[in-house]
C-alpha cells in the first residue's frame, strides 16, 4: 500500500502548491525592501497569482483558497478586513468566466486581460476602502499601484508557468 | 484530472457547476459579511488580526534580515562611490553641529534654571523601545508597517513611533510579539501638531498620499513653505516637540506637509512610552488599573 500513499501525497503536494506559492509570494511581498514604493506590490502579487491560476488551472486554486488568501492579505496589510477577499474573489470569478478567451493565447493577450481585470479590481478596492474609511481616498496612489500590478505580472506569470510545467506536468 | 473530494463524480456536470457557483456566491457573501463585521465591531476583527500577525511575525522577522542585508550591500556600494565628497560634507557638517551643540548645552542649562525659577511641573518621563520593521504591506489604501515588538517588550496601543528623522506614526494594534504602526500618512491618522515658528495649533491628517495636510488651523495662522511642524503634546498621546515634517505648499487654505521620515528606509523604529495618562488608554485596561492603585 506504500505506492498509492506516496502517489496520493505527491498529488496533494501538487494540488497545494499553487496555494502555497501564492501565500509565500504574499509574505515575500510584505517583507520591507529598501526599494522605493515596493511596499505597494504585496497585494499585487496575490492578485496576479489568483488571476494566473484562475485562467490556467481553476481547480488548483479554487474559490475557498482565494478567500483564504484574500483574508490573509487583509490581515497582513492592515486593510479593512474583507476588502481583499471580495476583490480577489471577483478577480477569480471574472478570470474563470473568461478563461477560454485567454487560454493558449500569446502572453501579451493574457497580460492585456490581466490589465482589464486588475483595473476593475483596483477600482473596486478603491471604492470599498473609501466607503469603509468614510472618506475619499486619494486615487493617485491607487493608480500607481495598478501600474505596479501590471509591472509585476510578467514576473509572477513566468514563475508560475515554470512551476506549472515542472510540477504539474502529470496533473 | 482526478475528481476533487466532496463532489461525487456521478453528479451531472451542470449540477456540479451549479454547486460551484453557489459556493462562490456564498464566499463572496462571507467576504462582504466580514467587511460589514469589521466596520461594525472592530474589536473582534482586531483580536483576530493580532493573532494572525503574531503568528506570522517570526517568519517576517526571518525574511527581513536578508532583505536588510541586501539593502546594506546596495547602500555600501553607493556610499563607496561618493566617499570623498561625503567626507568633505561631513567635516563641514560636524563643525556646524559642534556649534549647535554648544548652543544646545547653553540653552539646556538656561532652560533648567528657568524651570527651577518658575517651579514648572516636571515633564513626564519617557522610555524607548527599539523595534525592527518586519512587514510593510500597505500600498495604496493603507499606510502601516508591522514591527517585531509587542506587549512582551512593553509596547502599548497609542505609543508614538519615531525614526532618527522624526515622527513616523503611532501604535495601532499590539500583539504579544508584534505591533502594527499606523503611519502618519494613513487616511485614519490624526496627530495634534503645532507650527514651530508661529505656535499655531493644527491636526495633521493623513490622506494615504505622501503629503498629509494640516486641518483645523486657525484663520489667522499664516504658514509658509519651509515651516517646521512638531507634535503639540495635546491629548497626552505624544511627547511635545517631536519633529514631524516641513510645510511644502499652501494653496487655497490647504497646507501640505512633507514628513521628515524616509518611508523607504525604515529598518528600525523607536516606540516612545510616554508616561502620561492619555486619551487612548481606555483601550488598555491593564495599564489603567496599574495607573490608579
Amino acid at each position: 500500500m506504500k505506492a498509492p500513499l506516496s502517489q496520493r501525497l505527491d498529488l496533494l503536494a501538487r494540488n497545494l502548491s499553487p496555494f502555497a506559492f501564492s501565500v509565500v509570494l504574499l509574505i515575500l511581498g510584505a517583507t520591507p525592501l529598501p526599494v522605493p514604493h515596493l511596499a505597494a506590490i504585496g497585494p499585487g502579487f496575490a492578485m496576479a497569482a489568483v488571476f494566473y491560476w484562475a485562467v490556467h488551472r481553476p481547480t488548483l486554486l479554487p474559490a475557498p483558497a482565494v478567500f483564504v488568501i484574500g483574508v490573509l492579505s487583509d490581515f497582513l496589510g492592515g486593510a479593512p478586513i474583507g476588502v481583499g477577499a471580495v476583490t480577489l474573489l471577483l478577480v477569480h470569478g471574472v478570470a474563470v468566466a473568461q478563461r477560454r478567451l485567454l487560454l493558449e493565447t500569446p502572453f501579451v493577450v493574457l497580460w492585456w486581460g490581466y490589465s482589464m481585470v486588475a483595473a476593475g479590481a483596483t477600482a473596486v478596492t478603491w471604492l470599498l476602502s473609501s466607503w469603509l474609511a468614510d472618506a475619499m481616498i486619494d486615487p493617485r496612489p491607487a493608480l500607481f499601484s495598478f501600474l505596479l500590478d501590471l509591472g509585476v505580472f510578467p514576473a509572477v506569470a513566468y514563475v508560475f508557468a515554470r512551476a506549472q510545467r515542472s510540477m504539474l506536468r502529470r496533473g | 484530472m482526478k475528481q476533487r473530494a466532496g463532489l461525487p463524480s456521478r453528479l451531472g456536470p451542470s449540477l456540479k457547476a451549479l454547486i460551484q457557483r453557489f459556493a462562490f456566491l456564498l464566499l463572496v457573501a462571507a467576504a462582504v459579511g466580514l467587511m460589514v463585521l469589521g466596520k461594525a465591531d472592530t474589536a473582534v476583527v482586531e483580536r483576530a488580526r493580532v493573532v494572525v500577525t503574531d503568528a506570522l511575525t517570526p517568519i517576517l522577522t526571518l525574511l527581513s534580515r536578508p532583505a536588510a542585508g541586501l539593502a546594506r550591500v546596495i547602500e555600501e556600494a553607493r556610499m563607496l562611490a561618493a566617499i570623498h565628497s561625503e567626507n568633505a560634507r561631513l567635516r563641514e557638517e560636524q563643525a556646524r553641529l559642534l556649534q549647535w551643540q554648544a548652543v544646545a548645552r547653553r540653552l539646556e542649562a538656561e532652560n533648567r534654571a528657568l524651570r527651577d525659577l518658575a517651579n514648572l511641573a516636571p515633564t513626564p518621563g519617557q522610555r524607548f523601545i527599539t523595534a525592527r520593521v518586519v512587514g510593510d504591506l500597505g500600498g495604496a489604501f493603507v499606510r502601516s508597517v508591522l514591527v517585531a515588538a509587542g506587549v512582551r517588550e512593553g509596547v502599548r496601543k497609542g505609543h508614538a513611533v519615531v525614526t532618527a528623522e522624526g515622527l513616523a506614526g503611532r501604535v495601532f494594534e499590539v500583539g504579544q510579539r508584534s505591533a502594527r504602526i499606523i503611519l502618519l500618512t494613513d487616511i485614519n491618522s490624526r496627530i495634534p501638531v503645532v507650527i514651530e515658528r508661529t505656535r499655531d495649533r493644527a491636526v495633521l491628517a493623513g490622506n494615504n498620499s505622501d503629503r498629509p495636510q494640516l486641518l483645523y488651523l486657525s484663520v489667522e495662522a499664516a504658514p509658509v513653505p519651509g515651516d517646521r511642524v512638531v507634535t503639540s503634546g495635546h491629548g497626552g498621546v505624544f511627547v511635545p516637540g517631536l519633529p514631524v515634517g516641513v510645510v511644502t505648499a499652501v494653496t487655497d487654505g490647504v497646507v501640505e506637509v512633507q514628513p521628515l521620515v524616509n518611508w523607504d528606509r525604515m529598518e528600525y523604529v523607536r516606540v516612545i512610552d510616554y508616561e502620561l495618562p492619555g486619551i487612548l488608554l481606555s483601550a488598555d485596561p491593564d495599564r489603567d488599573a496599574k495607573a490608579t492603585p
